[in-house]
């Protein structure tokens, strides 16, 4: 350490250095803030489920509000149900995407995917939500019989949803493979596609994998446009076919609020429904990141 | 940099008729970049040629066009001719794949893939459905000997290539373009990120691969070219300048340029 008594510079370091603790508080109550919302958040919802909190509300077989019947059991169970179907149709398409974009698409064509991609994220959810009322119910209700209002409805406005969330995600992660390795196996006489497969798919694959499960986390707390397309039975079923209608926990919160008594055990259990979702989206989200994280350091 | 004037260029007529690889009126452009002007270059059969010259003047798009590595990179274009074994590898209808197995290629950076060192070794025969099983061992064992690497790594086999020192990354690298039993191996700098010790070992290494297979190695250590090879070739912005006998070339160089590259005037 340098004494610097006596030295003229003296007084103005100790200025700047108050200014540099009092920019450091600022910007912590900044970041304390979003961690206090969150939590305050957690808190107030805690405390309006309470009430409604226990083993009949999580495993509870019938969600009735007219015969005080509160138990959410079946919709959580639809809720993955629509939630993961959706998630494989985006694989399905949004995998395969990323690594056309990635490895074997042309800069021109490139140029026009990419972009119209990216518009896709920029439709308000409402927007999708007429877009399945109008098109899609429908199309189903024609080609394939019953309402319309479906699980298969929900899969496809969903899938849509979450598509270019998988594809940039799948695709970033996999530009980031190093140049090096790619080199190494054309040099060696591989062919693009063993590439592919070989080097690029291994090392990618825990980055593509959490785009996965990010866009799950994304699509389970989907409301509007599920809601718009879902069919919403007044009574909660499991869908026992793609063309049923079904229940989510999103569009029961939505729907049932219009008409809920405050405070009585139904709002409680809404509540209570809130909660599940976040903890459940939650826990996906942590996961992804999770994985992510241990993708890196390997 | 003082003007040079590289209008006499001279070349030993190495009197190959059966030239391994026989380089003829090559030139590569990268967008409007003209990278390599008019290229003759003939190297012979299980020899080590060295490519030397001052960053920039393509030394290394040089070796890459010999096993078509160029193609890969946007906007390339090539004109003129590689020949190996006498067959034009710039015909339309070439096997890249066959070709690229056919030359091996090592980096200047250590590659290794993120898998085992067994893994990385078998990846080439793997892919070209070579070998399985214990035939598959045996390659993978006789490609880390011929790399001089079997004794450090034998009883780590299914440990990540990464647990390797770069030296030995090296050899790796060495030992996996080895495994698909090519007959050309280019080395684009490969000592350029290994310190002293790990670099005699490679150009050791190098020495001995040149009894069984057609070496070129890009350098701009011109000791190291001194060392390891038979022949010299000087690229200066995309020219061959000289290109002969390693001793003759650096003992009695026979163009001002290169002279004055050898004693350290530029560079």
């Amino acid at each position: 350490m340098v004494n610097l008594e006596g030295k003229g510079g003296m007084k103005r370091e100790g200025q700047r250095s108050l200014l540099e603790k009092a920019i450091e508080i600022i910007l912590f109550v900044g970041a304390l803030s979003s961690i206090i919302i969150v939590f305050l958040i957690i808190a107030y919802m805690s405390l309006e489920a309470y009430p409604a909190l226990n083993l009949d509300f999580l495993l509870g077989w019938f969600w009735d509000p007219k015969k005080e019947m509160f138990g959410i059991f079946q919709i959580i169970v639809s809720t993955l149900y629509v939630g993961v179907g959706a998630i494989l149709i985006t694989t399905a398409i949004g995998v395969p995407t990323a690594i056309f974009l990635a490895e074997f698409c042309p800069r021109n064509v490139r140029n026009v995917i990419k972009p119209s991609i990216e518009l896709l994220v920029g439709i308000p959810t409402i927007v999708l939500g007429f877009f399945g009322l109008m098109v899609v119910i429908p199309f189903i209700r024609d080609n394939f019989g019953g309402w319309g209002t479906s699980v298969l409805a929900g899969w496809m406005i969903l899938a849509i949803m979450s598509l270019p969330h998988v594809i940039s995600i799948s695709e970033d992660a996999l530009r980031a493979v190093p140049n090096s390795y790619k080199e190494a196996a054309l040099a060696l006489g591989a062919t693009r596609w063993q590439t592919v497969k070989k080097v690029l798919l291994p090392y990618a694959k825990t980055g593509i994998l959490a785009s996965v499960l990010l866009a799950l986390g994304r699509v389970m707390g989907e409301t509007m446009a599920v809601t718009m397309v879902i069919g919403n039975p007044r009574v909660a079923w499991i869908p026992t076919s793609i063309l049923d209608r079904a229940k989510v926990l999103t569009s029961t919160i939505l729907l049932d609020w219009s008409y809920v008594e405050i405070p009585s055990m139904h709002y409680h259990s809404l509540f209570g429904i809130g909660l599940v979702l976040f903890f459940i989206v939650a826990l996906i989200d942590v996961t992804a990141t999770y994985m992510v994280k241990r993708g890196v350091i390997k | 940099m003082k003007q040079i004037s590289t209008k006499n260029c001279t070349h030993d007529d190495l009197m190959v008729n059966d030239a391994k690889i026989d380089v003829r009126k090559l030139n590569v452009w990268f967008g409007d970049n003209h990278v390599l002007k008019d290229i003759n270059l003939k190297i012979r059969e299980k020899t080590v040629t060295a490519i030397m010259g001052p960053s920039g003047c393509g030394k290394t798009t040089l070796i890459r066009s010999i096993n078509r590595m160029n193609d890969l990179i946007n906007g390339s274009r090539t004109l003129g001719e590689v020949y190996i074994d006498g067959y034009n590898i710039y015909e339309r209808n070439t096997n890249v794949y066959e070709l690229r197995r056919k030359i091996g290629m090592v980096f200047q950076k250590p590659n290794p893939f993120p898998k085992s060192i067994y893994e990385n070794v078998a990846f080439g025969p793997k892919i070209h459905k070579m070998a399985r099983g214990k035939e598959l061992d045996d390659i993978v064992e006789k490609s880390l000997k011929e790399a001089a690497l079997w004794d450090e790594v034998k009883d780590r086999l299914h440990n990540s290539a990464f647990s390797l020192s770069g030296g030995q990354q090296q050899r790796l690298c060495i030992a996996r373009a080895l495994a698909v039993k090519p007959e050309i191996i280019l080395m684009d700098e490969p000592c350029s990120s290994l310190d002293p010790t790990a670099t005699a070992r490679i150009e050791a290494l190098l020495r001995r691969l040149s009894e069984k297979y057609t070496v070129v190695i890009v350098t701009h250590n011109l000791q190291q070219a001194a060392r390891v090879s038979d022949f010299t070739a000087f690229l200066y912005m995309g020219k061959l300048v000289e290109y002969g006998d390693t001793k003759r070339v650096f003992e009695n160089p026979q163009s001002e340029l290169t002279e004055k590259y050898i004693t350290g005037e530029f560079g």
